[in-house]
């Protein structure tokens, strides 16, 4: 099963307690890095480790944090988002409820690394009782002096505090959640300034996501160099893959980035299988913002090399035949599924999440969602294909925050590859309309 | 004439609960607390935040009204019209989908025999389709309050999970405790 970095100790009893966790070498980062090291030989531990951020854009995080600016005199912020909010993706979430402290002590050990002195836990407010979890656990590390003042007897002084959402999926992206966090609607910024200049409270700030700042701990104690061994090229270390959809075991996996598609879909060890004996239709590989592959192109790139668990197997051949480990929310679907349905239910998810400050993203997604609905309910006319690939162009791009290129890419990439299938609900809306009706292949076969 | 509007107040517990939040950030950022402070004015309001909820909430905060209605429209968990004793917020996106959530949103109209956005005829269920949860390997599932409830894949689950419902009151907010 590979090497297992973040859930080593995931399934002992009474691990979401200091106790437990400590016994279980909990904590060992803080002590070490406060006592022995420099914030700056922390953040060049970090740059060797390769570390990516784990919240979708896989952005290398030592680079993310050399660039956080350190002006005399302001307060620099690290803010965690734990704002997990893209469709597929449930890691953080579980990750945060069985392990709270994992967290708790990446964010000091971070934290010190960064210079900051208060640091906060953004989660979605839906997550309440994760909240509470995360808040326990903080508790118990005030009282065992690894967070406030002095801790550890290093002179660092750290306050970490959690803050629930509200409900809406652009708070992930991080300008929308530092507003959010200031207790605003989640309009994303303008960017330049970037939060490392100015970002919470007009302050430096840094954003990283949940498994990202959970990784530090290991590379503190163990060494970049030796996390860098770990996993494929540029896709270093582990990765959390949450595995859903049409598969007999869906849940949350630590993989060592590099693992083949086809085994972790179809070994015991992972996915195991297509459930109810069907077959493989497609996968969303990394949240539902990613674009969705065939088969085919799932488990070979298109020149016929395995597709591999990693940034760069998953997106070679670009969007053509590729598509982006992303969040690593791993989506399967079998023969079963319309493709169709699908990409209309993202686009309304979309429609319902944009925040309403960029007309492309306002307006487009609510042309595609209507545009979408009316071929799955048999009333699609033939030219709403085209008109779907060119609203998804006019708005990838063209908005203040990614949640635009977000809606635009799935309904692009099921076009590419499932076009015959559109053109079926098109053409033919009574069998595509009918209960349980599936294409299977029959555009020309069918008689009108 | 102007409606005089009857003044809320909130439990000491819950009080406390927001001058908790309002400590986590530097003076004069105290508006930061705002989301915090709603979810908790609706779980001690019965479930919805009410305008007059709102104004004491500006008022604590000493900022304008309007600053506090655009958060809460914008959000939404936030309920701004009553609800019933249970609020069913359904995942309806497109993993809770692969495994059933649109069966999952018809069964549960059939039983309670209403439609999306509206309270049964008793009081007990408002249907509330949402967006992904961050549940989707234990889809379909849906959220009541702090709650998760998963797997809702056949009709006997869905059975017993509104039997249950109907007897069940709220888990008292830890802050309340």
């Amino acid at each position: 099963m590979g090497l297992k970095i973040l859930t080593e100790h995931i399934n002992v009893p009474g691990i979401e307690t200091l106790e437990v966790y400590r016994k279980h070498g909990g904590y060992k980062s803080v002590e070490k890095a406060l006592k022995t090291m420099t914030p700056e030989e922390v953040v060049e531990e970090v740059k060797t480790s390769g570390l990516r951020g784990r919240g979708g854009a896989g952005f290398p995080t030592g680079m993310k944090w050399s660039f956080l600016a350190k002006p005399e005199g302001v307060p620099r912020y690290l803010v965690c988002n734990a704002d997990e909010s893209e469709p597929g993706t449930f890691k953080d979430r579980w990750y945060m409820e069985n392990n709270p402290h994992a967290l708790i002590e990446g964010m000091i050990t971070s934290s010190y690394a960064l210079g900051a002195n208060t640091s906060y836990i953004y989660i979605r407010g839906e997550l309440m009782f994760v909240l509470r979890i995360l808040e326990k656990a903080i508790a118990e590390a005030y009282a065992a002096g690894l967070l406030g003042k002095n801790i550890l007897g290093s002179g660092y002084n750290l306050d970490l505090h959690v803050a629930p959402g509200g409900g809406a999926y652009i708070c992930g992206e991080e300008t929308a959640l530092l507003e959010s966090l200031e207790g605003k609607r989640g309009n994303p910024r303008n960017k330049p300034p970037f939060p490392a200049v100015k970002g919470l409270f007009q302050s430096p700030t840094v954003v990283n996501n949940v498994e990202t700042i959970c990784a530090v701990p290991w590379i503190v104690n163990n060494t970049g160099a030796e996390y860098a061994k770990i996993g494929i090229g540029r896709s270093t270390g582990t990765k959390l893959i949450s595995a859903s959809g049409n598969i007999n075991k869906p849940g949350v996996y630590e993989i060592e980035l590099g693992v083949p598609v086809e085994e972790f879909i179809y070994s015991d060890a992972y996915c195991g299988g297509i459930w109810k004996g069907r077959e493989l239709k497609a996968v969303v590989p990394g949240g539902s913002s990613v674009p969705i592959l065939p088969k085919n192109l799932i488990l070979k790139t298109a020149a016929g090399e395995d597709r591999l668990m990693s940034y760069e197997s998953l997106s070679d051949g670009g969007f053509v035949t590729g598509s982006m480990l992303g969040s690593g929310a791993f989506i399967v679907f079998d023969e079963e599924q319309c493709i169709v349905r699908n990409t209309w239910n993202y686009a309304r998810f979309y429609h319902h999440e944009s925040c309403g400050q960029c007309s492309p993203c306002r307006e487009g997604t609510g042309w595609m969602e209507k545009v979408l609905h009316r071929i799955e309910y048999g009333h699609g006319h033939q030219q709403d294909i085209d008109l779907l690939v060119s609203v998804a162009k006019q708005i990838e791009g063209n908005t203040i925050c990614p949640l635009g290129d977000a809606a635009a890419w799935p309904v692009a990439a099921a076009i590419r590859h499932f076009r015959d299938e559109f053109e079926w609900h098109i053409k033919y809306p009574k069998e595509a309309t009918a209960p349980g009706a599936v294409y299977r292949g029959q555009l020309d076969a069918v008689t009108a | 004439m102007a409606e005089i509007l009857n003044e809320v107040q909130f439990s000491d517990a819950a009080m406390a609960e927001m001058q908790r939040y309002i400590s986590h950030y530097p003076e004069g950022r105290q508006k930061s607390a705002l989301l915090p402070m709603l979810h908790i004015a609706q779980a001690e309001l019965g479930g919805w935040v009410s305008p007059e909820a709102m104004d004491k909430i500006a008022e604590i905060l000493n900022i304008q009204p309007i600053e506090v209605y655009e958060v809460a429209t914008f959000y939404t968990m936030f309920n701004l019209k009553p609800v019933g004793k249970h609020v069913l917020e359904v995942c309806r996106t497109g993993p809770c989908c692969l495994r059933g959530a649109d069966e999952l949103i018809d069964t549960l109209k059939r039983k309670l025999n209403i439609e999306e956005g509206e309270t049964s005829a008793d009081g007990m269920f408002t249907l509330k389709p949402v967006e992904c949860l961050a549940s989707c390997g234990t889809g379909p599932m849906l959220q009541v309050r702090e709650l998760f409830y998963e797997n809702l894949g056949s009709e006997q689950r869905v059975d017993e999970f509104l039997e249950m419902m109907r007897h069940k009151e709220h888990e008292t907010p830890t802050w309340a405790k």
